[in-house]
Order: structure tokens, then sequence, then C-alpha cells
């Protein structure tokens, strides 16, 4: 995101969070975070598409709240206006087409008006069949599951996209020599996908609450959180979003630090580390051991910063709208072991594999009729758990690398940790801290090894670059 | 916390921010370009930090001296007494475009290994790629500092004509260096040309200098890929080489034939060189141009020159050189054509080596320090 949508955003948040009496809160946030999905969405070469993916997110979302809430609490009554208010936009959007406005609110102009009122009459269309025909079961759900699951894999899968994108083009009449997988970049959709599952799990377990269209639609694309999340859980999201907003200094001064701290991470700190950061280019032309690490520990803080100055960003934008997102990273290259860095990282990933993932396959693999031993229960659930985590980067198989990477560094310190773990405790607090500061020296080359299958762009140059690093080459 | 202390931190910041801004803009912020990782924590580059594309090159242009010297290996400490130390001033042509560091003229020099009085020869390349004679000057103005014991001038016509001296960013940027040498050498310039920027207090203030402190820091960060890189500009496989057709336009910066217009060409800045470098021998060098074979090649050698301006400049050097005593080299058609790249004056390493197989006679025979 550039730097003048993030400084719109915190004004459209302050103005939010300040101005707005609280029974117009919730309305007024579905019109900014429905607009935002558009105004954040980067354009792309496919005719139109980059009207037609924010739609098919809203389409996506509303669908899924359909499917995820009992008949009793879709009530037309209650809920027409959020209907009303994401199909306006929708449209509204569309007629800006006529308006010669530039920069449209959308990437580029919108396509014909015809067009987005079939898109809408066939959401409408689907959502009415939804509503009458279907109970939310458990194959529904699934159903649904599955479905956004493959257009996740159609996404992250280099071959699969491209192949979209060509058909896509073939019906646009361009050029269908040109097609790449960049084409069908759908802005936040990751985010999004991970926040419509977790609730069509909740749902299939009995744990979702029952929470309006609106606050559905809010919760999957609340805009702070929308392009690098965190991924918060609906019920807390839902809870904060209820209370009465009335900001305090204490509200203000927390934004006001995170904002400020968030903006030094992205747009000093990491646009500095940038510049000399391990990609696929320089790996190939560095010349020494020691300037290779000097690139690697460049990327390894870079990505943290990045990540984390977005997460910044994010909670602070959302402290100025009433909502405390969850916290995303904890100091993670400080940590003793990998296994308290998965911990601090990206958290609300982790907890969320965890959730839906680890867990359940711990549990599916513990009580078997013939149950595995645990060593090789921790190994399986570690590994693809990790696996998981790194094919949602992207399907490559740098990223399954990178996974196994991590997978069987969790597995190794597990292992390690519970034949030691009687011996590090009897020793005296100083062996323990010098052999923790050992651990975070570690681990943080651990960790940054590890970014090398993430950082470049085939297995053969990592493996070329890991040699370097060792003075191999 | 409440809201008192909020607006008391705000009103706070913004004061501090003022107070540094102004305090910054009353001191020199241009003398923060001395300040320089290079030749401390990695090494000097082999040539002036020149290039467009960052990201690719690991190097940029900036218009502050202090910075590119300090950025340059001949900053490196004092210099060694066992050094002849010989500085190459010039255009793109001594800079290298397309060419690696040691294929340039001061490389191959230095790869020949040459000595001379008992000290190892050591060239260094302070060419930059804007082709002007004031810049020429400004800069061995500059590397006087350092003491060279030779200074080797290509120049080329194309330096000369009166509208290139001011014009060119890196000089009009550098307005007080470049009213002192007008009013120290008497040059027939403006001090007060519009081309030349004055800084006013705003210009100097942190917001003033964001773009020149972001370049300053930008220069120590792409130091550390030059270095671990030896990469200080892109190479591309493909580029378009010289033009070798022309058309039958014939006008030299609106100079039209017969005559060429002395008034109107720098010699004066060629002749504050000169004296600049005090008793420091100086090698003028007329540098190789494409000799084209091409349509209208019988009105123009390159797409730079008509032949009759080059040629009528060529005579008024060699005239001048030999009335002024000076130790000029005309070396204009000792490159074939197959030699150069993608300017009449850019030579390929071969075409180099031919110009560095001429120039290390003319090192050689200079008499000791």
């Amino acid at each position: 995101m550039t730097l003048a949508l993030i400084l719109v955003s915190i004004v459209v948040a302050a103005m939010l969070g300040l101005v707005t009496q609280n029974r117009w809160r919730i309305p007024l946030l579905l019109v900014s975070c429905t607009l935002a999905v558009y105004a954040f969405q980067p354009q792309l070469p496919v005719r139109g598409l980059d009207f037609w993916l924010p739609t098919a997110t809203l389409a996506l979302t509303t669908l899924a709240w359909i499917l995820t809430t009992p008949r009793e609490q879709r009530s037309w009554r209650i809920n027409w206006p959020a209907a009303v208010i994401l199909g306006g936009i929708v449209l509204v959007l569309g007629l800006t087409r006529y308006l010669g406005l530039s920069p449209h609110l959308t990437a580029s102009r919108p396509p014909q008006t015809l067009q987005i009122l079939a898109g809408l009459a066939t959401v409408a269309m689907v959502a009415f069949l939804l509503t009458r025909f279907t109970k939310p079961g458990k194959s529904v759900l699934t159903g649904a599951f599955v479905f956004i699951i493959l257009i996740f894999i159609v996404l992250k899968v280099p071959q699969l996209a491209a192949l979209v994108s060509m058909a896509l083009r073939s019906l646009n009449h361009q050029s269908t020599s040109l097609a790449l997988a960049q084409d069908l970049r759908w802005l936040g959709f990751s985010y999004i996908a991970f926040r419509l599952l977790h609730t069509i799990r909740d749902r299939q377990s009995g744990r979702l609450p029952a929470v309006s269209l609106s606050e559905y639609v809010v919760y999957v694309i609340f805009f702070p959180a929308l392009t690098a999340g965190p991924i918060d859980r609906i019920e807390r999201f839902v809870g904060d979003l209820r209370r009465p907003l009335a900001l305090t200094a204490d509200d203000l001064g927390e934004a006001g630090k995170r904002l400020v701290l968030g903006l030094f991470k992205k747009f000093a700190v990491v646009d500095v580390l940038a510049m000399i950061a391990l990609n696929g280019t320089n790996a190939l032309q560095v010349r020494s051991a020691g300037w290779a690490w000097v690139l690697l520990y460049a990327y390894t803080f870079q990505i943290y910063f990045d990540f984390s100055g977005y997460t910044d960003i994010a909670i602070g934008l959302g402290r100025l709208l009433g909502i405390k997102l969850p916290e995303n990273f904890k100091a993670p290259y400080l940590k003793p072991n990998l296994t308290q860095f998965w911990n601090s990282w990206h958290m609300t990933l982790t907890q969320w594999f965890r959730a839906y993932f680890f867990n359940p396959v711990t549990r599916a693999l513990r009580s078997g009729k013939r149950p595995l031993p645990i060593p090789a229960v921790i190994f399986i659930t570690q590994v693809t758990t990790m696996v998981l985590i790194g094919l949602w980067h992207g399907v490559t198989l740098n990223f399954v690398a990178w996974g196994l990477w991590h997978g069987l560094g969790l597995f190794v310190h597990n292992r390690w940790s519970d034949l030691t773990r009687a011996r590090f405790t009897a020793l005296s607090p100083h062996w323990q801290a010098a052999l923790n500061v050992g651990g975070v020296l570690l681990t943080f080359n651990f960790i940054a090894l590890g970014w090398v299958f993430f950082a470049l762009p085939g297995l053969s140059i990592s493996v070329h670059f890991l040699r370097l690093l060792f003075g191999l080459v | 916390m409440n809201f008192r202390f909020l607006r008391n931190v705000i009103i706070k910041g913004l004061v501090l921010f003022l107070l540094f801004d102004l305090v910054f803009a009353a001191v020199n912020p241009a003398a923060l370009g001395k300040v320089s990782l290079y030749n401390h924590l990695f090494a000097g580059r082999q040539r002036f930090p020149f290039g467009e594309d960052s990201s690719q090159s690991y190097n940029l242009s900036l218009f502050n001296l202090d910075a590119m010297f300090a950025a340059h290996i001949i900053a490196n400490g004092p210099k060694p007494a066992d050094e002849y130390r010989v500085i190459i001033i010039g255009d793109s042509s001594v800079w290298g475009i397309l060419l690696h560091p040691e294929e340039t003229l001061a490389g191959q020099l230095n790869a020949v290994g040459l000595s001379l009085c008992g000290k190892t020869i050591r060239v260094y390349n302070l060419g930059y790629p804007t082709i002007s004679l004031m810049k020429d000057l400004m800069v061995l103005d500059y590397a006087s500092r350092y003491q060279p014991d030779l200074v080797i001038w290509p120049v080329s016509l194309e330096a000369f004509p009166d509208d290139k001296q001011l014009s060119s960013p890196i000089v009009a940027n550098n307005a007080t260096r470049v009213e002192d040498l007008i009013t120290r050498y008497k040059l027939p310039l403006d001090p007060n040309d519009p081309a030349l920027v004055h800084p006013g207090l705003w210009d100097n203030t942190l917001i003033g200098q964001r773009h020149t402190l972001a370049d300053l820091f930008r220069l120590q960060m792409y130091g550390m890929l030059w270095a671990a890189t030896g990469i200080d500009q892109t190479y591309p496989v493909d580029y378009q080489h010289a033009q070798t057709d022309f058309n039958t336009d014939v006008t030299f910066h609106n100079m039209q034939p017969p005559t060429l217009d002395a008034s109107r060409l720098a010699f004066e800045v060629l002749e504050a060189g000169l004296h600049l470098a005090g008793g420091t021998p100086v090698i003028l060098i007329n540098e190789p141009i494409l000799i084209s074979d091409g349509e209208n090649s019988d009105l123009r050698y390159n797409i730079l020159y008509p032949r009759w301006a080059y040629d009528e400049w060529r005579e008024m050097m060699s005239a001048r050189a030999e009335a002024g005593g000076w130790n000029y080299l005309d070396l204009w058609n000792i490159v074939p054509a197959g030699e150069f790249t993608n300017s009449a004056i850019h030579l390929t390493p071969a075409g180099e080596s031919m110009l560095a197989g001429r120039v290390d006679q003319i090192i050689l025979q200079q008499s000791c320090p």
C-alpha cells in the first residue's frame, strides 16, 4: 500500500472515530470498508478485473454470511440497509465511469453498467436461492470451505493463475500471450479467505455468534486489516464493534504511537533495508560470504519491519475506530527457541493454523484406534502445518522448502527440549541466562537462513546462496 | 494520559522540530557530504557516483561534490609515499559508460602496473558523465587537494560551447564553487546566470534538503552493494549503437560553416584548468571520436560533430597548444569505428586499450616530481 493510501486511511479512521455518532458507526464503517476494497485493489492488466475482484470479495462475503447465519437471524427487515449499501456502492462506483473522474476510486475505469447490473442480479439471485432453499448444513458449509480453498489454490499456483488469466483475457479479446500469474492479484484475498474459513468452521462447530450482515462484512473487510492482517476472531471483533464508541486520550495516544511507529518502520526502516536486502538479482552478484550475510540479515530485518509496520498501522487505525485488533508480533527475533519464535511471529496466522489444522490433526492422530507415538504425531503435525503455512505464501518449491525448514526445526527443538528440560531447569540462573542468549543467536540465524528460501525465486539459486554463505562457492 | 497531555506532546514535538530545522538551516547542511562510510566501512568507489537506475546499478547521481569525492577511492587516506598519483578528469568516456571499472582508461592503466621515479603509478578515474569544461574545472579544483602528480584531461569539442558550461545539473547545483572559479580565473561566464541554483533559507532546512539528505543516505547504502558486488552501473545485453547515418544538417550549436566562432568556445576555462594545476603537469588529450562511413558522413564525422566544425576546432587546439606550450595529444582518430559503443565518444574495452596504449607511454615520459 502506498503512503498516500495509508494517510487517507488515517484521516478516514480519525474522522470516523472522532466525528460519528454511535448509531451511524457500523453503517459508516460498512461504507468505508466497502469503498476501501475497491480503492486498495491495484490496477490489473485484464480489462475490468480490478473492479470485478473487489466485487467478488463483497459477493463471497455476503454469500458466506448467508451460509453461516441461522435462518432466523437472516431477517431482511434487519439486514436490508447493509444489502442496499453494498449493492448501491457497487452500482455507484460503476456509474463513475461516466463522470470522467481521475483518479477513479476504482483502480481503472469500471466496466459497463449493464455488466455490473447483470453481476449484481446474479449475486442477488444466488443469495436468494441460498436464503430460500438451503440450511447452513454440514455439507453446504464444507462445500463453501472447499470452494474458498479452491479459489486460493488457483490464485497461489502460478500456472493455474496464468491459465485463468489467459481465459479472462480471451473473454475480453485481449492478447492471451501476455497472460501472467500476477494478473490475478486479488488484494487481501488471503486474509479475507482466512476470515471466511474461520466463520465457516466455527459455524460447523456451533461456536459462531449470530451477527448481522453489516457486522459480518465489516469484520471480513475491515479496511485497516484488509491487506496484511491481523486475522481477528469474529466474536472478539464484533464485541468491540457493538461496544459504544467513546475514544479516550489513551486510545488516541496508543493509536498515534502505533501509527507513527508503523509509518516509520514501513517507510523509513524498510525502504532503507530494501536497498541492500537479499533478492534474486543480488544473490548472484555478491562476491563474498561476509557480504552475503549482510544481505541476508538486511532481508531478515526488512521482512520483520515491513510486516510488523503494517500491523502497527492496522492496530493504530483500528484503535481510532474503537477496535482493538490483536497483536501479530512480539519481539520474535529475541526468542530463545523456534517454538517461541512461532508464538510471536505472525501470531494470528499461527493461531489460525493451530485452531483449524494443527489441533484437529493432532487429535485425529492421537485418538484413532491405533494412535501414533507422540514423536510421530509431533513430526507429522508440525511439518505439515509449516508446509501449509509455506504454501499459503505461494505454491512453489521454495515455500515448501521454507515450510520444511521450519517444520523440521520445530520438531528437532521439541525433541531437544523434551530431552534437556530437566537438566536446564537444574542449572544456575547465570547458566540459564547464558544459554538463553546462545539460543536467541542460534534461533535468529536459523530463521535468517530459512529466509533464503523465502526471498529467492528458485531452489537452485537458494542452494547457491546458502553455499556462498558458508564459503562453499 | 489525558487530552491535555496529548495536545502538549504534539505542540512540543512541533516546536522541537521547528527549532531543529532552523538550526539545521543555519549550519551548512551541504558539509554533511563529507561524512561517509566509504573508505572506512567499505571500499571507496573506483569512479564517481552516477546512475539513474539505482536498484540495478547500486549507484546514483548527486550534486554534492564533497559526497562524491568522499565516496571515491581517492579519498582513502593520505597519499602513500610510494605512489605516483595520476588523475584523469573528463566526461562519460573517462567515467566509462558500459565499461566495468577495470575496463576504463584508468582501470587499464592501473592493470599495466606502471612505475615511475621508483613509485607505483596509481591512476584515479575522476571522470563524470557530463560534457562541460566548467564541470572538469570544478572537479580538478577539488581534486587538487589530493596531491596529484599528473593530470590527464581528455576533452572533446562538445565540452567547449559556452552554452554547455553552466547548464549541466552538477555545475548548476554547485553555484558557490562555480562563482568562485569564475571570479578567481576571470572567466567570461555570468555568475548570475539563471541556470545556477542558489539555495535560499528554506532550501537549507531539513524539509528543503530532504531529497539531498535522502540521496546522501542512499549513496551510503548502495555503497554496501557496490562493495559486495563490484557493480556500479547496469550493463544491458543489447543497446543502441552509435548513429552512423546522418541528415545533412551541419550546424554546430547554432554556428554555421565555414567559421567556428572561437569566442563562443570556452578556451578560457581550459586555460584556467591548466593554470589551476600549477606545477602539476597536465596532459591534454583530444579524445578519440567515432569516424563514421555511413550516410552523409562526408558532412559529419558523427552525430556530435559536423566535419567543418571539428576540423577547425582541432586546428585551434593545435595552434593554442603550440602557442601555450601545452602537453597536448591529438588522438581523435586512433580508434576504429567498430570499437565505439552507444555514442560517438564511448569506447569498447578494446578501444580503451588502444587509448591506454598511447597514454601510458606519455605518462612514462614525465619527469620525476
